[in-house]
């Protein structure tokens, strides 16, 4: 979808302004969401494209006015509640007003460090050749899908070079909203600053751009 | 994202006297709805918070960046298989499946960015800082690395290429920076202390010799 997290190439924001000795964490409720985040992730009930298309399928104007924690906390409010796990009643009580569902698996304190250290890999063998080589001429597709895409859209309809044959991987724009991995061939491609933004732009800079095979066409 | 919203932030951290925020408050409640409900243990979390508040951060990555710089044959694992090369370090897991180091050389810098969320290469670098997560990096760095690179206070030298990778897959990628000049012969702990965290997002560059 064409939310406001696809921010690639938007003005106005303003420098980058980074924060001398920043701690990891700005206030005790960041540390508890970003924990819930993780713990309530390892319960299965959802997947890492789902989690990312709870936070970024919003109003433009809340995704903005939010800070990163804080659409940590809408995204998982919705995904708990689109699985019946916790009702916007209970949200409202602020308590449990019913018992939990049945969940598939509740990350014990001490399994938590070794499941972090686990590899979830989302590579997967590969069912047929791959489409491109690296060196080989590609355009990005036209598209604007209401769903989850990872295509941003400043590099769609664009002229690049494949870099990289990454291999298969889970495919976010369906995993986002199925059971459905249907993985695909992943590319880095690159392209020439100016292919993306004009022929004012330094001819010494690239954008590198990990796409998979179906936002892709030969140039 | 606003400011305003930041600096709330460090105000309730600093004074916890004062009225709790909405988001503590917003954060307090589901947390104990998810542990009356069993879907979370509050001491899992605790450890979550350990872990990434005091154990996986930006010292992982800098050790990986130290070894590549004295041992030629680390450097060529990791050039070609960079997962394999830094999990046999010690450092693998969540959010470093699929890891890509990328290079510096005298002539080519090149500077990491998620223009559509937060990928970040945590068990090298650990959670990344607010303003990696914000949107002026991540609508800006596409456009303008070299604005962005002044914004760090950093300049390049005239005529070198600037590669921006966009992470929008799975894969991770770290920087390699150059190494400073001044360090022959230097071992590996001391080569990882001037290895700062922006150098291997591509923000900055290591620290120099003498400064250390």
């Amino acid at each position: 979808m064409n939310g406001a997290h696809d921010m690639g190439g938007m003005m106005g924001f303003g420098p980058v302004e980074p924060e001398k000795d920043e701690p990891v964490f700005h206030a005790e409720w960041e540390k508890r969401m970003m924990a819930m985040n993780l713990a309530t992730g390892a319960m299965g009930e959802w997947n890492i494209d789902k989690g990312r298309h709870a936070r970024e399928d919003r109003n433009p104007r809340e995704y903005l006015d939010s800070t990163y924690y804080e659409l940590w906390y809408l995204g998982l409010e919705r995904l708990l509640a689109e699985r019946g796990l916790v009702g916007a009643d209970e949200i409202a009580a602020a308590k449990a007003l019913r018992p939990g569902a049945k969940v598939a698996r509740v990350l014990a304190a001490e399994q938590a460090a070794a499941a972090m250290a686990r590899m979830v890999p989302y590579e997967r063998a590969p069912a047929a050749e791959a489409r491109f080589k690296v060196g080989a001429k590609v355009r990005t597709r036209q598209m604007n899908p209401a769903g989850h895409t990872r295509l941003p859209r400043y590099v769609r309809a664009k002229a690049g070079t494949v870099s990289i044959v990454h291999g298969v991987h889970v495919y976010p724009d369906v995993h986002a909203h199925s059971p459905d991995e249907q993985p695909h061939w992943l590319y880095c491609v690159t392209f020439a600053a100016t292919e993306l933004w004009g022929g004012d732009a330094d001819p010494a800079i690239t954008v590198s751009v990990d796409c998979w095979e179906p936002y892709l066409e030969p140039a | 994202m606003s400011d305003d919203h930041h600096h709330d932030h460090d105000h309730d951290h600093d004074h916890p006297d004062s009225v709790l925020s909405e988001m503590d408050l917003r954060t307090r409640a589901l947390e104990s709805i998810l542990v009356e409900k069993g879907y979370v243990d509050p001491a899992a979390l605790d450890a979550l918070v350990d872990l990434y508040e005091t154990k996986i951060g930006p010292r992982n990555g800098a050790r990986v960046v130290a070894k590549a710089w004295t041992d030629p044959n680390y450097r060529e694992w990791l050039d070609r298989d960079a997962t394999e090369a830094i999990s046999s370090v010690g450092y693998g897991g969540r959010q470093g499946e699929h890891m890509r180091v990328v290079a510096n050389t005298p002539d080519t810098h090149n500077i990491v960015v998620c223009t559509l969320c937060s990928c970040y290469p945590w068990p090298v670098l650990g959670l990344p800082p607010v303003w990696y997560k914000a949107a002026p990096y991540r609508s800006k760095v596409v456009r303008d690395p070299r604005g962005v690179l002044a914004d760090f206070g950093v300049e390049l030298p005239a005529g070198t290429q600037v590669r921006v990778w966009d992470s929008t897959a799975e894969v991770r990628y770290l920087v390699l920076p150059m190494r400073p000049a001044g360090t022959e012969g230097w071992t590996e702990e001391r080569l990882a202390a001037l290895v700062t965290r922006d150098s291997m997002i591509g923000t900055g560059l290591p620290l120099e010799a003498r400064k250390t």
